[in-house]
């Protein structure tokens, strides 16, 4: 996936009773941990690179590429996430 | 132990409907006086606050016909306001672009849009209104302004035959879901039973129909089948189990537990105006009553397969149309006494004609089928 963003209507939210990160769906809500809310935060159009360098930053230079494009592709696989450079 | 955190509110914002659909899970007797005084605004938008302080996530705004509402566009901005995610589960017929623009500017989520038949002249038909080029344009009007949409399908025997054409439609549609949701028996669908049963060999058809396309489309669009519990052997776990996921809000204010509820004659709904949903979820006889195991009887106390917090004993409502006890084991349940009630009423239906939805008081209605 190129430029990996969240499906139509999806919505990111902090859930203040369950104290958790949520993606909020028609008819449904995957529960995310902390990472996950945080690579979706940024699939707004940027690339999978961008991506994975912005939360390198977050976490003193270490490589996340594999980690962002794996999550990026399960979150795809379940519809979730679809890719905006196709 | 602490009852679990609801995840969604069914707001039947009004029993009003220019639909007459014969499966309406509404209550029969949506013509009563009771349903007349729909809540007013500022309740609804009380209740949206509490729900999601309650847990609540999803937001089902529904009726009859929720777009009937003057005040929707407030409501669903009440929604939004709250961090509820919002459905509106529509007919339709009034989802014009013009109001789809202005939904959306509320902040509107999600659109359903029901869909009686693929075929036009069958589609209205079965909704009893001239509606099906309305749908579909509204479908498209949906999609155009971005909306994420479900095209929902009651099925039954007079539809099941056109699964592939209804598959095809909700493709042409650019629909992201579809509910094939073959009819359960409660609300009108009790009084029309006798024209809705399917054959066996129609929800065969049916699910082989939805494997395929599932294969062909992947993660694309998301089609549910809900087999009918007739044609099951262990119960479903009915709302998730009772009082465990869902609050239902009738038009009136009363709270349920499900939209089947009203029929268990001894449970008394506490209503909004008068309680804080907390209260209501955590204290409410209606809530607490079937919630959790410790009301359960035998067989399922004893469940030889360990599914009391699986399947939650099924539906209550059920239990009680069919055997007369709304504590029983849900007799779909092959381990129920009460079983050959669900298989003897596997038969498939011998009419085709409808008794259709109406707010006019029904003089009576169709005696509820027990065990012998």
């Amino acid at each position: 996936m190129m430029r990996p963003r969240l499906v139509d209507g999806a919505r990111l939210q902090y859930d203040d009773v369950r104290e958790e990160h949520v993606l909020l769906i028609p008819e449904g809500a995957v529960r995310l941990n902390d990472t996950a809310a945080q690579v979706l935060e940024l699939c707004d159009g940027r690339t999978l690179d961008e991506i994975a360098a912005v939360l390198s930053e977050r976490y003193q230079g270490a490589d996340v590429t594999d980690d962002v494009r794996e999550l990026v592709d399960t979150m795809g696989e379940r519809g979730l996430v679809i890719d905006g450079a196709a | 132990m602490a009852p679990p955190k609801p995840y969604t509110l069914v707001a039947e914002l009004s029993y009003r409907c220019p639909l007459r659909c014969p499966y309406c899970s509404n209550p029969v007797d949506i013509g009563a006086d009771r349903y007349r005084d729909e809540l007013e605004g500022e309740h609804w938008m009380r209740v949206f606050h509490e729900a999601r302080a309650l847990g609540v996530l999803q937001l089902a705004l529904t009726g009859g016909e929720p777009m009937l509402r003057r005040d929707l566009d407030e409501l669903v901005a009440a929604g939004r306001d709250a961090g509820l995610y919002s459905t509106l589960v529509t007919g339709a017929t009034l989802f014009t672009r013009e109001r789809a623009e202005q939904l959306k500017e509320a902040g509107l989520d999600h659109v359903q849009v029901s869909v009686q038949s693929p075929d036009p002249e069958e589609n209205d038909r079965i909704a009893g209104n001239r509606s099906f080029e309305k749908k579909i344009a509204a479908a498209r009007a949906a999609r155009e302004l971005g909306f994420p949409l479900t095209i929902n399908c009651v099925l039954h025997r007079q539809n099941l035959d056109r699964i592939e054409e209804i598959l095809q439609l909700t493709e042409e549609l650019d629909a992201q879901r579809l509910e094939l949701a073959n009819t359960q028996y409660y609300g009108w669908a009790v009084v029309n039973q006798q024209a809705l049963s399917p054959t066996r060999e129609q929800l065969e058809r049916g699910e082989e129909a939805v494997q395929r396309f599932r294969e062909r489309v992947g993660p694309k669009i998301t089609v549910l089948w809900v087999l009918p519990d007739y044609h099951e052997d262990l119960p479903k776990p009915c709302m998730g189990g009772w009082a465990r996921t869902t609050m239902v809000i009738a038009p009136n204010g009363d709270a349920l537990p499900c939209q089947a509820a009203t029929t268990i004659p001894d449970l008394a709904f506490p209503n909004v105006r008068d309680r804080p949903l907390d209260w209501i979820w955590h204290e409410a006889d209606a809530f607490t009553r079937f919630r959790g195991t410790e009301w359960m009887q035998e067989p399922c106390r004893s469940c030889p397969l360990g599914r009391q917090e699986e399947d939650w004993g099924g539906c209550r409502c059920q239990a009680l149309r069919l055997t007369g006890d709304a504590r029983a084991t849900d007799p779909v349940c092959r381990f129920s006494p009460h079983h050959d009630v669900v298989v003897s009423a596997r038969e498939p239906g011998q009419t085709d004609e409808f008794v259709y939805r109406t707010l006019r008081p029904r003089r009576r209605a169709t005696p509820p089928l027990r065990a012998r």
